[in-house]
């Protein structure tokens, strides 16, 4: 099967029904994408795939259906997103773990909704657990992202 | 060669070594002509160093001893060895150490010896002096009970300092200068024409003079970086998906593991059937272990598809196969039989009871998960003469200690690698993760094998927050509480969790009544016991310990007398209050909420008080009662910690810890039905979603004389203010967790 995850290609053999989640961390290594349920009830497992939001875990390989993007795909340390770097602006991790999939939830859902009410982000973002209890800064981080958008 | 300075009046010495290329600065312990278990491979004389400074080519390292599970811990520690050191957070490494018996842990201690933290008369100084020699003994190097500030206030600091006295003197004996022009700054010393030299390049000569020991420790008005706002070191890689936790810990060589164990926790495993896992892909081996199965194959999700398929037959629990029967096991421990401790004890409670107006109540909370959101995991390889282990881990040393056991393989050439945790909030205390992955690496030498939980085993297999009941009884007289009367039943959570560990803990346990027995007030009768209930499912550690049940007993019930005598819930609080700075908790919460000004129609507000690890910590909170339900629309926090390291990261750990109280107020129990635990994933469990998180307010007070940790306080007073505030919107009083057994959220 081929597969394009954060801009490279990748052909990997796998059962088809082996979700996206583990064919991203345990086939092609990339460990930003986090295992929390694996029944879509976290979000920790979070990437985009044509731009929207998906629960990789819930996502068999093989219903994979065009190029996929993940934490690590979006910013890096030197190149950050402008969500990531409201994240850090607002130091909202606490351990992090679901961060990766709080921030790729954001994206898209800012993607669609450039300019949210606050009610908005709150249903948006209510997929996502946070076990820390992180929500109050991933609010501020949402509304500040908005502002550091570049106008579409 | 190590080398020890003059000994300063202190209780602790810190030192220096010579290491490759450069030089470890660090605490000292000693082999004393007492016999000191701490160092028993010292001859007599000789000395052990803890380093917490390391500098050498590669740059400087910070030594962070106390585990990282999400509160900061590595910034926090880090920070204060920087402080005095004169180095910047973005100049350094953080790297947690191995583990050593030198890392023990002092702060602990206090939260175990029958004295309220607010006294600190002798008698109490010297009983807390008394379990610190225990604590040295077990070599304890733990992080838990929110000691990890309180425990390296001091000793961090010191030895910052002492690093930097030496570089300075490695500098003036290169360059002739007197120390006493020479500044730091930056990682570097500075000359007196500006020239500046870097700490690595000094490392060297600092590792061969004499360690300057005797130093004092800046004033805090002097701080660069302790009270003010700091970027936490791993903010960066926590926002980039490049933070690397347990579960991603990746070795060549290495297989993945998954485990299914026996539901009923603790039953016996009559026999199991793996022929069609073994056809499945991937699949390299089905053994047996502690409890269950394991699968070792080439790819998680392999793992776990190829454990579900095996099928097994189960014994029964060693505890009650139903929940009422654990229910009933409580409503029973309220008998002289089952008496443990009263601490509590003032005034004449029975005489005010007898012939009285009696205000009576009954509290239960239920067994909870930790479920932090990273499941346990571990990777071990075992050889016949080294381990590894690489685990997020609160207790190194008994991790070390029990692999050791398991292997044979002497102790010093078990290594631990802490690694970051996903959270923890005290699952991570517990280390049958390890005990499962030694016993499969055990069975394939040499090949490394890491075994990840899935969710539904991580919560099935979770050492549990304790399930508690309370009983109240009391007296009001002319619009005062006259007479609080609790008794509190549970089981043990030192001897179910230390007995885990193989120590057995003699007397009384007073985390049975912590965050009741010890609270500042000065109620004519009050009294408080403590009634151990036989062990039932087994027990462990949950963010804020006893107090997050006690909390909700002592608050919910002096409310309620609060109500019976016609009094308002803050200013009756504020009267009985007995501790001039835990009243100034309850006053400054009282201003920040506006607390007497009318919140209009369906609305009401609560307020609780607790002191738990030394911290007074008071919430306000506001409700609505909508048509869909209780609205939380507001919380206000208002702690007090001696000294606010970061100030950011405690405004973090605060609202997280009142979001993580009231989400499993709201919502959250573990019961069991057949022996088992029947919520395994967050479907079932859910906690606190982000559309119902409250605005939450903190205010951070200075004005206790001992330093203390934010990371449990905040739990305990938030469920019985929610509480408090849902009688005060409807008149319905909420006497049991989870409250949405009685009325809705929205
Ligand atoms: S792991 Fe996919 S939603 Fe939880
Ligand atoms: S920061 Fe720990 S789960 Fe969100």
């Amino acid at each position: 099967m081929r597969l394009t995850v954060d801009g490279k290609t990748h052909d990997v053999d796998v059962e088809e029904d082996m979700p996206l989640l583990w064919v991203l961390r345990d086939e092609i290594g990339i460990k930003g994408v986090k295992y929390g349920c694996g029944i879509a009830a976290c979000g920790a497992c979070t990437v985009h795939i044509n731009g929207e939001a998906v629960r990789s875990c819930q996502t068999s390989i093989s219903d994979v259906d065009g190029p996929v993007t993940t934490i690590q795909g979006l910013g890096t340390p030197d190149i950050l997103h402008v969500v990531q770097e409201a994240w850090i602006e607002k130091q909202v991790a606490q351990c992090g773990y679901c961060q990766s999939g709080q921030i790729m939830q954001a994206v898209a859902f800012l993607m669609e909704t450039p300019d949210p009410t606050d009610a908005e982000i709150d249903e948006a973002m209510s997929g996502n657990l946070c076990r820390c209890g992180t929500y109050p800064r991933i609010r501020e981080a949402v509304k500040l992202a908005v502002l550091k958008m570049p106008e579409a | 060669m190590s080398k020890i300075g003059t000994i300063a009046r202190r209780t602790f010495l810190i030192g220096s070594a010579a290491v490759v290329g450069g030089v470890a600065f660090g605490y000292y312990a000693y082999k004393t002509p007492a016999d000191n278990p701490l160092l028993d491979d010292l001859k007599e004389g000789q000395a052990a160093l803890t380093p917490y400074v390391r500098i050498d080519a590669s740059g400087i390292t910070l030594i962070t001893p106390r585990a990282d599970k999400g509160q900061g811990a590595y910034s926090v520690q880090a920070a204060l060895i920087a402080e005095e050191l004169d180095v910047e957070l973005d100049q350094i490494k953080a790297d947690p150490g191995p583990p050593s018996k030198a890392y023990y842990n002092t702060a602990l201690a206090e939260e175990s010896v029958p004295f309220a933290p607010t006294d600190q008369g002798f008698a109490a100084e010297t009983s807390r002096g008394v379990v610190d020699a225990i604590m040295k003994f077990l070599g304890m190097q733990v992080t838990g009970g929110s000691t990890t500030v309180p425990d390296g206030f001091e000793k961090l600091r010191y030895a910052g300092a002492v690093a930097r006295e030496t570089l300075k003197a490695a500098a003036s004996e290169q360059t002739g200068i007197n120390a006493a022009s020479l500044k730091t700054a930056k990682g570097m010393v500075i000359l007196p024409d500006g020239q500046a030299l870097s700490y690595e390049s000094l490392a060297p000569l600092a590792a061969k003079i004499a360690p300057v020991n005797d130093v004092t420790l800046r004033d805090p008005s002097q701080w660069r970086l302790i009270g003010k706002p700091m970027q936490r070191i791993d903010v960066v890689p926590k926002s980039t998906g490049m933070q690397r936790y347990g579960i991603d810990f990746e070795i060549d060589g290495m297989v993945h593991a998954a485990i299914k164990l026996n539901p009923q926790a603790g039953g016996a495993v009559h026999g199991f059937d793996a022929t069609e896992a073994m056809k499945m892909r991937g699949v390299h081996k089905v053994m047996a272990v502690t409890g269950g199965i394991g699968v070792l194959a080439d790819n998680t999700w392999r793992a776990f598809q190829a454990a579900e398929a095996v099928t097994c037959e189960w014994g029964a629990a060693p505890f009650p196969a139903e929940q009422a029967e654990h229910w009933s096991a409580l409503e029973n421990s309220f008998t002289d039989a089952h008496f443990d401790n009263r601490q509590r004890d003032d005034g004449d409670t029975d005489a005010a009871l007898i012939g009285a107006d009696v205000v009576s109540a009954e509290y239960r909370v239920p067994y909870l998960a930790h479920a932090p959101l990273e499941p346990v995991n571990a990777t071990v390889r075992v050889t016949d003469d080294r381990v590894d282990v690489w685990t997020g881990t609160q207790i190194p040393r008994f991790v070390q200690a029990t692999v050791a056991d398991m292997t044979g393989v002497d102790v010093k050439n078990v290594h631990v690698h802490v690694l970051m945790m996903g959270g923890s909030f005290g699952h991570r205390l517990e280390d049958d993760n390890v005990r499962l992955a030694v016993e499969m690496a055990m069975q394939v030498k040499g090949t490394p094998v890491k075994l990840t939980y899935s969710r539904e085993e991580d919560m099935t297999h979770d050492y549990r927050r304790q399930i508690a009941m309370a009983r109240g009884q009391g007296v009001v007289k002319e619009g005062q509480v006259e007479t609080f009367d609790l008794g509190i039943a549970m089981p043990s959570i030192i001897s179910s969790q230390m007995g885990r560990q193989g120590i057995s803990v003699p007397g009384p346990d007073a985390t049975i009544v912590q965050g009741a027995w010890e609270q500042p007030f000065a109620i004519p009768n009050y009294r408080v016991t403590g009634y151990r209930t036989p062990e039932l499912a087994p027990i462990s550690s949950w963010r804020s310990v006893g107090a997050s049940s006690n909390g909700f007993f002592h608050e919910s019930f002096l409310d309620e007398l609060i109500h019976a005598a016609g009094a308002d819930p803050l200013a009756e609080r504020i009267r009985l209050c007995s501790d001039d700075v835990s009243r100034k908790v309850l006053e400054t919460v009282g201003e920040m909420s506006n607390w007497s000004s009318d919140l209009g129609p369906n609305r009401g507000r609560g307020v609780a008080f607790t002191t738990s690890f030394g911290a007074p910590v008071a919430e306000v909170i506001e409700v609505t009662n909508t048509e869909d339900g209780i609205r939380i629309d507001k919380v206000y926090v208002a702690a007090e910690v001696g000294t606010v390291v970061d100030p950011v990261n405690f405004d973090n750990l605060v609202k997280g810890g009142v979001v993580f109280a009231l989400g499993h107020a709201m919502n959250c129990e573990i019961t069991f039905s057949d022996g088992a635990v029947e919520q395994t994933n967050y479907d079932s469990y859910e906690g606190m979603r982000m559309s119902q998180c409250p605005e939450i307010i903190v205010r951070a007070l200075e004005n206790g004389t001992k330093v203390r940790g934010i990371g449990e306080p905040p739990v305990p007073p938030a469920a019985p203010a929610l509480a408090n505030a849902i009688f005060a919107a409807t008149g319905q009083r909420i006497r049991e967790m989870p409250f949405d057994k009685h009325i809705d959220f929205t």
